[in-house]
């Protein structure tokens, strides 16, 4: 197995992994954390290929994963003050019990 | 296939399965917490140091931080006593296998997976300033322009919720309001009777 592949794997089953807890757990803190890992996978990926790529000097993998690493922190942000607020006004956290739109 | 790269993925994956499978949920940001932590050795082995520091900065740092602080505000420092996992967990478990499979279908099959790697790559901060300031500097200004909204809309969502508590207090004022005139209404034929 070359190196690449090796990265590539390992982003694959981090990504799998992330995948696995945001579908199967009740608490939305969980869930978040899953797509942090989603994220982080991709973000390997990125720079995986940037390192094995003909052109590395261009930087563009590395300037993604920056952006790709902002995007991820306003998404964390939002998500937890929406866990927090939905806490607030329901009493639990448990994406299974929040099915109402009206609150 | 070296023997670092071999621990650092044990390392993140041990962390990543233990993020999302420990029943305590303080326990599953510390497992976390790991996971980051392998994934920025993954890039320090991957000669991009800028990004390595740059995760351990902003997720170790921050993000981990975050999400304890949530865990305890939503007071789930405590094992719950119901299921952790939803009823429909075989399904997504399922689903994840499926997505690693074909993932991992794509990579054995690929032609770019066998690329060697380039000789000597430098990726100093001077020239990610460089490239920031030029080539990429209206990303950098969406992204800035993105986290002063996410801040702003993260600090308005979770604020105290103070709009329903005022509209409470004008329905009490409405049902006390049509309560008066019924109450007149009752009276008058009780009045007019005797």
């Amino acid at each position: 197995m070359t190196p690449l592949a090796g990265y590539l794997l390992l982003s694959a089953l981090v990504f799998s992994v992330g995948l696995a807890g945001a579908l199967t757990r009740r608490n939305a803190i969980i869930v978040l954390i899953g797509i942090e890992l989603m994220l982080n996978a991709a973000n390997l990926n990125f720079i995986a290929f940037w390192r094995f790529s003909e052109q590395p000097e261009a930087l563009t993998g590395i300037l993604f994963v920056l952006f790709s690493i902002g995007v991820a922190a306003a998404e964390g942000g939002g998500g937890l003050a929406w866990v927090i607020a939905i806490y607030r006004h329901y009493r639990t956290a448990n994406v299974d019990e929040v099915n109402r739109l009206k609150g | 296939m070296t023997l670092s790269f071999l621990i650092i993925a044990v390392l993140t994956l041990a962390g990543a399965i233990a993020a999302v499978t420990l029943r305590n949920l303080v326990h599953c940001a510390l497992a976390l917490v790991v996971a980051f932590a392998g994934l920025a050795a993954a890039f320090l082995q991957l000669d991009a140091q800028f990004v390595g520091f740059a995760q351990v900065l902003i997720y170790i740092g921050a993000v981990a931080i975050l999400i304890v602080f949530a865990v305890l505000l939503t007071r789930g420092g405590e094992p719950p006593q119901q299921q952790t996992f939803s009823l429909s967990w075989p399904w997504g478990l399922a689903v994840a296998a499926v997505v690693f499979a074909t993932l991992a279908w794509a990579i054995s099959g690929s032609f770019a997976a066998r690329r060697e790697p380039a000789a000597q790559v430098e990726a100093t901060t001077k020239q990610i300033g460089d490239a920031l300031m030029t080539r990429f500097v209206l990303p950098l200004e969406v992204a800035g322009l993105l986290l002063t909204v996410a801040l702003i809309g993260a600090v308005l969502i979770a604020m105290r919720e103070r709009l329903p508590e005022s509209r409470t207090d004008n329905e009490g004022l409405r049902t006390d309001q049509p309560s008066a005139p019924s109450g007149v209404l009752d009276r008058a034929p009780s009045g007019g009777q005797p």
